[in-house]
């Protein structure tokens, strides 16, 4: 009778394409939004997936996110050093400081200061330049996107574009000069501010005379170590908060989902998705069923079981739940493929798809129910009458 | 008659609504249908035709009365025992086929079987010698909406004769055909499913199909009022008319 079932269901075309279109636009709503929010969140931790080395990040107890500054005392890294089970310790500086470039305006940047003797903690990927070109006379590491836009050069000639900053350009931070050494591809941040990689000492140098200046210790465990035993012994002996790499930009992530109301916003969007795609969905196979009451009439004084309609019903909905969730998956994840190289926030991991999946099967099994609710209840004479 | 009872019948009430808005459908109906007969019901509009053979086939609940189909209790025999029972012993021809426009031909007659769990190929092989019974051997493959009213009244037919069941039970089969279709349709239905061990019932107030039948019972306000036979029912045919 699956057979029967189907055949039914796509016997009747527009209804068959009107289901699929309901539910594949609902999950193409649902998709993208999602994927647009998981964007937007993967970006609020730009830095920390940025800087991979570390395991653990120690900071003040009362960091609550990576732009959550809340500097220590330099003594501070020595400490965590002669904790067990760390392998190294390194300083860490991070903060908004502002560029003067080159035609006398500014832009504010985000400055990021590495270890000057190991580097760790530098730019994922140089797209020009070396990472120890750092070491020479005032060196900066650019974002090749900042580059490009924000902090390019207006041209020479009036009414063409700007020039985009090249190694060996300089710049202002703080009144200090700054000479691009390299340029680098990071992951685009929140606050979408221009990134600066530059050494701890350096940035020190170009950031505003504070007492203390020292934005995070990054730590790397010793082979064997867990990393949440060590976190725990670095707290215990330091006072100091220290979180694995995954759960600093899981309370960073989390930051941003309490206090900006983005889930929210979002949230709207998909849940107007979700109602839509069901309504649309819903009614749909709700009339499809309606239009075929006589024949599940019949099939039930022919002698189907209720079960056997149920089984029909559920079949058909999960068919064009099944299709249109794979058209509307696939539809967003081309949207997401075209926008690529543009400013959209856009990150479809595989709990997006499955949450997608959730939602699209709670819309077919809405849908299913409201139509099973129909057959169950149908009385079989319905067939007798003309 | 001495031919085996199919459908036993006694005293059989059934209504409808509550109140003053009740209405008496059945009221105290007795009827036998025996093996091998064609037995019409006959009767003006609302007289209870239609819901005497849903209590006959299964598919309705009388309020008073007994009706025994093959022996069977069919007020003790519920839910799924019973669904499983029509499945097995009652075949339906409807006045408006209701056949399945997304399946063929022979898609639709072989359903009963695949209801009944007999494997696709089968069903199939047994639903197009069916279908050749019915004289529709060449047109399995066509969907209802490509065959005639009468063309697909007999497949509708051969679908409910298909698995071979003991009781036939026909709504108005006529009443959506022409005359001359509707005599042939007849004719298929007394030439295929008239035989040793079927009974049909068949709903009409079509007059000119009376000569098919082997009795007619006359209905009306919920009773039958008389049971007229053979060659009697066919004199009969001349003059009735029900509207």
């Amino acid at each position: 009778m699956n057979r029967v079932a189907l055949r039914m269901l796509m016997g009747d075309r527009a209804k068959y394409i009107g289901i699929i279109f309901g539910i594949t636009f609902a999950s193409l709503l649902i998709t993208q939004q999602m994927s647009v929010f998981t964007g937007i969140m993967y970006r609020t931790f730009a830095t920390i997936t940025d800087v991979g080395q570390p395991q653990l990040w120690v900071m003040d107890p009362k960091v609550a996110y990576i732009d959550d500054i809340k500097p220590l005392q330099s003594t501070q890294l020595y400490r965590v050093r002669s904790v067990d089970g760390v392998d190294w310790a390194v300083p860490f500086y991070k903060g908004l400081l502002r560029a003067r470039l080159s035609n006398g305006t500014f832009q504010t940047v985000s400055v990021l200061g590495i270890d000057d003797a190991t580097l760790l903690g530098g730019p994922p990927v140089m797209v020009e330049g070396r990472l120890e070109d750092l070491r020479k006379t005032d060196g900066v590491i650019v974002d090749e996107v900042a580059a490009k836009t924000r902090l390019a050069k207006p041209s020479a000639v009036p009414g063409q574009p700007p020039q985009p900053l090249r190694i060996g350009d300089t710049l202002e931070l703080n009144d200090r000069r700054a000479t691009v050494v390299g340029l680098c591809r990071t992951t685009r941040s929140f606050q979408s501010q221009p990134v600066l990689f530059t050494t701890f000492s350096r940035a020190m140098s170009y950031a505003p005379r504070e007492r203390k200046l020292l934005s995070f210790v990054l730590v790397g465990v010793k082979p064997g170590e867990d990393e949440g035993a060590v976190a725990t012994r670095i707290t215990e002996r330091t006072g100091l908060q220290a979180v694995r790499r995954e759960d600093f930009m899981w309370m960073t992530m989390m930051y941003f989902v309490k206090y900006t109301g983005i889930p929210i916003n979002i949230g709207t969007a998909v849940l107007l998705g979700f109602i839509v795609g069901t309504a649309i969905a819903g009614m749909t196979f709700f009339n499809f069923t309606q239009d075929n009451l006589k024949q599940f009439g019949a099939l039930k004084a022919m002698g189907a079981s209720n079960w056997v309609l149920l089984r029909m019903t559920i079949l058909q909905s999960l068919t064009v739940g099944t299709i249109g969730y794979g058209l509307g998956v696939g539809a967003a994840s081309l949207f997401g493929y075209l926008a690529r190289n543009s400013e959209l926030a856009f990150r479809m991991p595989w709990q997006v798809l499955a949450i997608s999946a959730g939602a699209v099967l709670l819309i077919c099994v809405l849908s299913a129910i409201f139509s099973i609710i129909k057959v169950m209840r149908l009385e079989p004479a319905i067939v007798f009458k003309a | 008659m001495s031919a085996e009872v199919i459908v036993h019948c006694r005293n059989v009430a059934k209504s409808y609504g509550l109140g003053q808005e009740r209405v008496h459908a059945l009221r105290g109906v007795d009827l036998d249908v025996h093996s091998g007969e064609l037995l019409m019901l006959v009767g003006p509009s609302g007289c209870g035709k239609t819901t005497l053979i849903s209590v006959i086939a299964g598919i309705l609940d009388p309020d008073e009365g007994s009706v025994q189909v093959l022996g069977q209790d069919m007020r003790t025999t519920r839910g799924s025992a019973r669904t499983r029972f029509r499945g097995t012993n009652v075949g339906f021809v409807f006045q408006q086929f209701n056949l399945l426009p997304a399946l063929s031909a022979l898609e639709n007659v072989a359903v009963p079987l695949l209801i009944l769990g007999v494997p696709r190929g089968e069903a199939h092989a047994r639903a197009q010698t069916m279908l050749e019974r019915v004289g529709l051997g060449g047109r399995s493959r066509s969907l209802p909406a490509q065959l005639s009213g009468g063309q697909q009244q007999r497949v509708a037919i051969a679908r409910s004769l298909v698995h071979g069941p003991r009781l036939v039970v026909c709504d108005e089969p006529t009443s959506a055909l022409d005359q001359e279709t509707g005599q042939r349709v007849m004719e298929i239905l007394r030439e295929v499913a008239v035989g040793a061990g079927r009974a049909l019932v068949v709903v009409t107030h079509d007059a000119r199909t009376f000569g098919f039948a082997d009795r007619i019972a006359h209905m009306n306000d919920g009773r039958i009022l008389d049971v007229v036979q053979g060659s009697t029912a066919r004199a009969h045919k001349e003059h009735q008319t029900w509207e």
